[in-house]
């Protein structure tokens, strides 16, 4: 065993130590605010818009809602290079697969192939994904993949560093098959909640409803209390 | 396959770790903004290459070409940053030619991103794509682990702080070119100004459609070095003396051996002398 003089490294007992903190100092962070919820019709996703570098906003008006097919979204939260290669990779594989099968892929598909990539990765990612998608066999799905690479279908799902405030409200505020203004109003009012409480988080909400009639976008801006201007597309 | 060997790495830790200082890269301390505006995109850098607190360079070039109609601003490792950008310019080139069609940003975003993410940061490039494609305007940032942002102006480097001042409070939507170069470059003059990393000129790059592309190369010299007002030379005689002796040849004899050279005179070079 050698004793360390170091100043910031470590020795393990090969004498070598790789810090991942270290290694990934400087990265880009979604530290986040993400929820994904089944209505009456279909799913609603939400997230805040904030990308942070440190103590610097990187982005304020961040995406988080990635299309990875037709009607299958994510919610993107923790490392943003992790979450983008991952949902890139994913949306490849789910194109060549409604190409190939002449049949658009089902959510189930679409979460195993992200839980395929974040569990057999799962030492050199920092990736927690909640997706959601509609489909007209199965109607709308959630599943959450958090950080060990597990699969979860849920009735709902909150993520990222903003979701530790909010696990009272949502459970204590939720109800199945809530009607499309009813579920866009609890993912709102959620995610206002998490961003007053988590400094991570801030920025627009931004919502996608997933119904048999396709994905809508919402924006709601801190500018009015995230009441508007809602539908934008 | 072909890529970096990282067996140093681990010799480089355990040495550290031991209480040898790591070596120490050459980085570019700088400011690197974009915009877009009806027409088109403008990027801009400043020109000043440090090396830890030395001005390595005074008037370097940080805006990099990919293709006639997509062009690039790095910051961070100086080498990274050369070498990756004229790697995904070549590689854009080849793609254009295999496939007939001028080459898009989002393509050469992509490219950028996927190689970086490969390297887990390990490569230090922090980029502003910029250009003009046949879907339009573009202009992405690119970080060096292999995110990527989309937005209507950015700025990246260490001053970037002071250049997002500039943009967040005068940026307008609807600015035509003018007003994009010049919010461009004020944004540049503020990193030049307000951070140590940033200095010397301003380098603009104008990508408009349906026109060539502009590089406008040192647009402003906020920094120009002035013609010194005073000199330090001294007029012969300034320095006096109290007594004088004269030693000939013969004298010189006694203490040392003389030997004459040939009478040509550019044998032995001349000392110099102030005049």
């Amino acid at each position: 065993m050698v004793a360390p003089h170091g100043v910031t490294g470590m020795l393990g007992e090969d004498g070598i130590h790789v810090d991942m903190q270290h290694l990934k100092s400087g990265e880009v962070n979604l530290g986040t605010s993400i929820m994904a919820i089944n209505f009456k019709d279909g799913v609603i996703l939400g997230a805040d818009s904030r990308t942070t570098t440190g103590a610097y906003i990187a982005n304020r008006v961040t995406d988080k809602l990635t299309q990875v097919h037709d009607t299958i979204w994510c919610c993107r939260s923790g490392s943003a290079a992790d979450t983008q290669a991952v949902a890139d990779i994913v949306s490849y594989h789910l194109n060549m697969y409604g190409v190939t099968n002449n049949e658009a892929p089902s959510t189930q598909v679409a979460a195993s192939l992200f839980q395929e990539l974040c569990y057999e990765n799962k030492d050199a990612l920092s990736a927690g994904i909640i997706i959601a998608g509609y489909d007209p066999r199965h109607g709308g799905q959630v599943y959450s993949i958090p950080l060990g690479g597990s699969l979860h279908k849920q009735s709902f799902a909150i993520g990222g560093s903003g979701s530790t405030y909010i696990y009272g409200y949502t459970d204590a505020h939720w109800r199945e098959q809530m009607t499309e203004q009813e579920g866009i109003d609890f993912v709102r009012s959620a995610l206002q909640e998490a961003i007053k409480w988590d400094g991570s988080s801030g920025g627009v909400i931004r919502l996608v409803v997933l119904t048999k009639k396709g994905a809508v976008r919402h924006l709601y801006l801190p500018d009015n209390g995230y009441t508007g201007p809602g539908v934008t597309n | 396959m072909p890529g970096f060997d990282f067996s140093n790495f681990n010799r480089n830790s355990a040495l550290h770790a031991r209480g040898v200082p790591l070596p120490k890269a050459t980085s570019t301390g700088t400011t690197i903004v974009g915009c877009v505006y009806d027409n088109g995109v403008v990027i801009a850098a400043d020109t000043r290459a440090t090396s830890g607190p030395i001005v390595a360079d005074k008037n370097c070039e940080k805006l990099h070409y990919i293709a006639p109609k997509i062009w690039c601003a790095g910051a961070g490792t100086a080498a990274d940053t050369e070498f990756t950008t004229a790697l995904i310019s070549s590689n854009v080139e080849l793609h254009s030619l295999s496939t007939g069609r001028d080459p898009r940003v989002i393509t050469c975003m992509t490219m950028l991103k996927q190689h970086l993410f490969r390297y887990q940061g390990h490569i230090g490039a922090y980029l502003v794509v910029a250009g003009v494609d046949p879907t339009g305007v573009g202009l992405y940032t690119v970080h060096a682990h292999g995110s990527t942002d989309k937005l209507p102006y950015v700025t990246m480097g260490s001053g970037s702080l002071a250049a997002m001042s500039v943009f967040e409070s005068t940026w307008q939507p609807d600015l035509d070119k003018q007003g994009a170069i010049t919010l461009c470059a004020e944004a540049i003059k503020a990193g030049i100004f307000n951070d140590l990393g940033s200095g010397s000129n301003v380098d603009v790059c104008v990508i408009e459609k349906d026109k060539p592309t502009q590089l406008m190369r040192n647009y402003e010299k906020p920094n120009e070095r002035g013609t010194k007002e005073r000199n330090y030379r001294f007029p012969r005689g300034t320095t006096a003396w109290l007594n004088q002796k004269i030693i000939s040849k013969e004298d010189m004899k006694k203490y040392v051996t003389i030997e004459t050279l040939s009478g040509d005179d550019n044998l032995a070079e001349k000392m110099e002398v102030d005049s």
